[in-house]
């Protein structure tokens, strides 16, 4: 029988049996988000779907900075553009099936390109896995080759430890993309927060190597003080290392010239009067000559691309080669190698910087080199009816002082923006190297500026391939983040037409585009400014308002149609073969 | 030049999967495979003989293979003293009357016969594979109805007899 006296004295009983800790059980999807945070995770790029719906609704009650891309493969350039600047990895979400595949090439891009990546994505029940399910995709089989690592969480109690582990692996050694498939029910199923023990990362199948081998450097040492014509290659293992100053010492303290990679610019000032320029297909004449005549070939981070050798049986026949790498794998890939050193680049360049040796006498060389600068420097014609896209990226370089964060797309201007926009800064520069990517360079943008607020982010892109990812306009008009996109617009896809010209004779098949939106028109159905140049006049005008103003703007620029881009080393020749190396 | 490669992997999900993927993606000639757990508990390991043309693309592989994170040990071992295995069936015709010569046939090469029918006969025969690929031969005038084949799996052996060269993987 129940008394009102009693049922008091339950009521003042209450707190007492409350002192037993009721059990803490959250659900997968608040493992997740919570794990996020302790990541020290700022901002996710996704796109939600019905496998991920308790994700996002997780998200919902405990709020990380979200950025809704317009396409999955929005998000994940941004978050490419937002792991190459900031250094962290990047972090996408995406739904099963057609999210999970729509984010197949950012993949791919950031496996080539080693950027930090961790990538959630949803699927379907357990129960439904393997039964073709709606919107199943075999993203773990699908991905297997394009990712550092893959992970499906096939039980709760594992994914604490699997996020840990997919930071780890994706943040260390060679970076990478680590992709991890949550399972619709896991992301609902309750977690046991008092059985869970915390675990430390635990790989004994991952352990990178960071620190030289101490003989290997030794001869290293040797071989650069033995150098007559030593050249540094630089690329962009230099910047994941963040291995500046080191490399700077080096080239300082040795009088050693240097040429970046592709994706190496900015590791070194762009004017550092050591600097050749960038070698490879569309590098210097006097990088490339360097590569073809040095006695000494110091590579630090590069991988030694086909887009940078030429022709392998022609590649720095008179060098003996020092290869420094994280990943052993690319040591001896392509280009035999003398002195391997497995290494951090930083560890490396320390270790190397602590022998006291004699430094090469290279004064000969450095006036050799300076002597074919002057002599073949990058050209182009002026012409008086056209706008060229060469004057347009040295307008951008001048009113942004050198200092702008640049993203590029790929094509023409991309290779015309390693060429002109001489960077003063490190992770200033983000590029689709490995992959060549088209639709990659404005998304990327849009990550860089959220990495970096403070700094002026210039998306220069093609006509053609900032349409493969235009829908990104919406991030702007919605976070008014001031992102500059400068369109190069030679109305065609610039770089495959330059193929025609050059190896099809002129049969311009579907390289010439043959309409266009109204990129100003476009620009203000985001809300947003845009801008069109036609003129050099123009382009001194408007890059000065347009580039210096706080909001996101888009500048359609029009530029010379059948320009191409020289120096140029045709395929399956060698570095010293380039054409179009003088204008004259 | 066929290389013997064997592979420690941590047994997850998906590994043999990555290991044989990889080895599609650079375009390697698995000629065959064989995986099983070892004496680690959550350890397999892997025996491919692969078919390369130089010492470069072997090095690629065993490096390639050794970056996976669930791999743990990768060795070439093809120019070390090694003891090699493989088990084959082989159904053979075989009606009554010339079972006593089959008999003196298989003896030398240590097969038993495992299962026996009207007129087919069914031998298991274990060895190196050109141990095998010779039984296959004498026995394949009497014809072969069914045949498989494990694929070879190896050790090290305990003394090495002669130095053999290595590779210059992983210095
Ligand atoms: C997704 C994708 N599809 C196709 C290509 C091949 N491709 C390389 S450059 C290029 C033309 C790019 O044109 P545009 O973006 O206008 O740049 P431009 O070369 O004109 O500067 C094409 C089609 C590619 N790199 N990526
Ligand atoms: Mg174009």
């Amino acid at each position: 029988m129940n008394t009102g006296g009693q049922a008091m004295q339950e009521l003042t009983e209450m707190p007492a049996e409350t002192e037993v800790q009721p059990k803490q059980l959250n659900d997968g999807s608040a493992v997740l988000i919570q794990a996020l945070k302790d990541q020290g995770v700022e901002v996710i790029f996704g796109y939600p779907g019905g496998a991920v719906l308790p994700i996002y609704d997780a998200l919902y009650k405990n709020p990380i900075s979200h950025i809704l891309a317009r396409h999955e493969q929005g998000a994940i350039h941004a978050a490419e553009g937002y792991a190459r600047v900031s250094g962290k990895p990047g972090v996408v979400i995406a739904t099963s099936g057609p999210g999970a595949t729509n984010l197949v090439t950012g993949i791919t891009d950031a496996m080539m390109d080693s950027l930090p990546l961790v990538v959630f994505t949803g699927q379907v029940g357990q129960e439904v896995i393997g039964t073709d399910a709606f919107q199943e995709a075999d993203i773990i089989g699908i991905t297997q080759p394009i990712t550092k690592h893959n992970y499906q969480v096939n039980d709760i109690k594992e994914l604490p430890r699997i996020i840990k582990e997919a930071f780890h692996i994706a943040s260390t050694g060679r970076r990478g993309p680590v992709l991890v498939d949550i399972p619709k029910n896991i992301a609902v199923e309750l977690f046991d927060e008092e059985e869970h023990v915390d675990e430390e990362v635990n790989l004994p199948g991952y352990q990178p190597t960071t620190r030289p081998n101490f003989l290997q450097i030794q001869k290293a040492v040797q071989a650069i003080s033995s150098a007559k014509k030593p050249l540094i290659l630089a690329g962009a293992g230099i910047l994941h290392a963040g291995a500046m100053e080191e490399l700077k010492e080096l080239v300082e303290r040795h009088r050693i010239p240097i040429t970046n990679t592709l994706l190496g610019l900015g590791s070194i000032h762009g004017e550092h009067e050591l600097f050749l320029g960038m070698a490879g297909m569309h590098g210097t004449y006097t990088a490339n000559m360097a590569i073809t005549e040095c006695d000494l070939l110091v590579n630090i981070g590069a991988r030694f691309d086909d887009r940078l050798t030429g022709n392998l049986n022609l590649f720095a026949p008179n060098a003996k080669v020092v290869h420094i790498d994280i990943d052993p794998a690319e040591i001896g890939k392509n280009v035999p190698t003398e002195i391997p050193i497995v290494a951090d680049a930083k560890e490396a360049l320390k270790e190397l910087l602590k022998q006291e040796i004699a430094s090469p006498v290279t004064a000969d060389w450095i006036a050799h080199l300076k002597e074919a600068h002057k002599e073949y420097p990058l050209w182009y014609v002026e012409d008086k009816e056209h706008l060229l896209p060469q004057q347009a990226i040295q307008i951008i370089h001048r009113v942004t002082g050198g200092d702008a964060i640049v993203t590029t797309d790929v094509g023409q201007h991309q290779m015309w923006a390693a060429q002109y926009y001489s960077l003063n800064n490190p992770d200033h520069w983000v590029t689709s190297g490995g992959l060549g990517t088209m639709g990659f360079g404005f998304p990327a943008a849009i990550g860089a500026q959220l990495a970096k607020p403070k700094e002026r982010v210039v998306a220069i892109v093609g006509d053609a391939g900032f349409q493969m990812t235009a829908q990104e306009l919406s991030l702007l008009q919605e976070l008014r983040i001031p992102v500059k996109v400068v369109i190069l617009n030679n109305e065609g896809l610039g770089m495959v037409r330059q193929w025609q010209e050059t190896f099809y004779e002129e049969r311009y098949s579907q390289s010439l585009i043959p309409v266009q939106p109204d990129f100003v028109k476009l620009a203000e159905a985001y809300d947003l400014k845009g801008y069109r140049i036609n003129t050099l006049e123009e382009a001194e005008s408007v890059f000065q308002e347009a580039l210096l103003s706080d909001e996101p703007v888009l500048i359609d620029c029009r530029v010379k149609q059948l320009e191409n881009v020289y120096p140029m080393v045709v395929p399956g020749t060698g570095l010293h073969e380039m054409i179009g190396v003088s204008g004259k | 030049m066929k290389r013997v490669i064997t592979v420690t992997v941590i047994n997850q999900s998906g590994v043999l999967n990555r290991v044989t993927g990889l080895l599609m993606k650079r375009q390697f000639n698995i000629e065959s495979i064989t995986v099983g757990h070892t004496e680690q508990v959550g350890m397999s390991k892997m025996t491919f003989i692969v078919n390369v043309e130089d010492e470069r693309k072997i090095e690629q592989l065993v490096k390639q293979l050794q970056k996976q994170i669930d791999v743990i040990k990768v060795d070439d071992i093809t120019d070390k003293s090694i003891v090699m295995r493989e088990l084959a069936l082989v159904k053979v015709i075989s009606p009554p009357h010339i079972r006593s010569e089959m008999n003196s046939i298989i003896e030398p090469f240590r097969a038993t016969a495992i299962d026996i029918g009207k007129n087919v006969v069914t031998y298991q025969v274990t060895g190196n594979p050109e141990k095998i690929e010779a039984f296959i031969d004498l026995i394949k005038p009497y014809g072969i109805k069914e045949l498989t084949r494990t694929g070879a799996t190896a050790f090290v052996r305990e003394t090495q007899k002669v130095h053999s060269p290595q590779l210059s993987i992983l210095k």
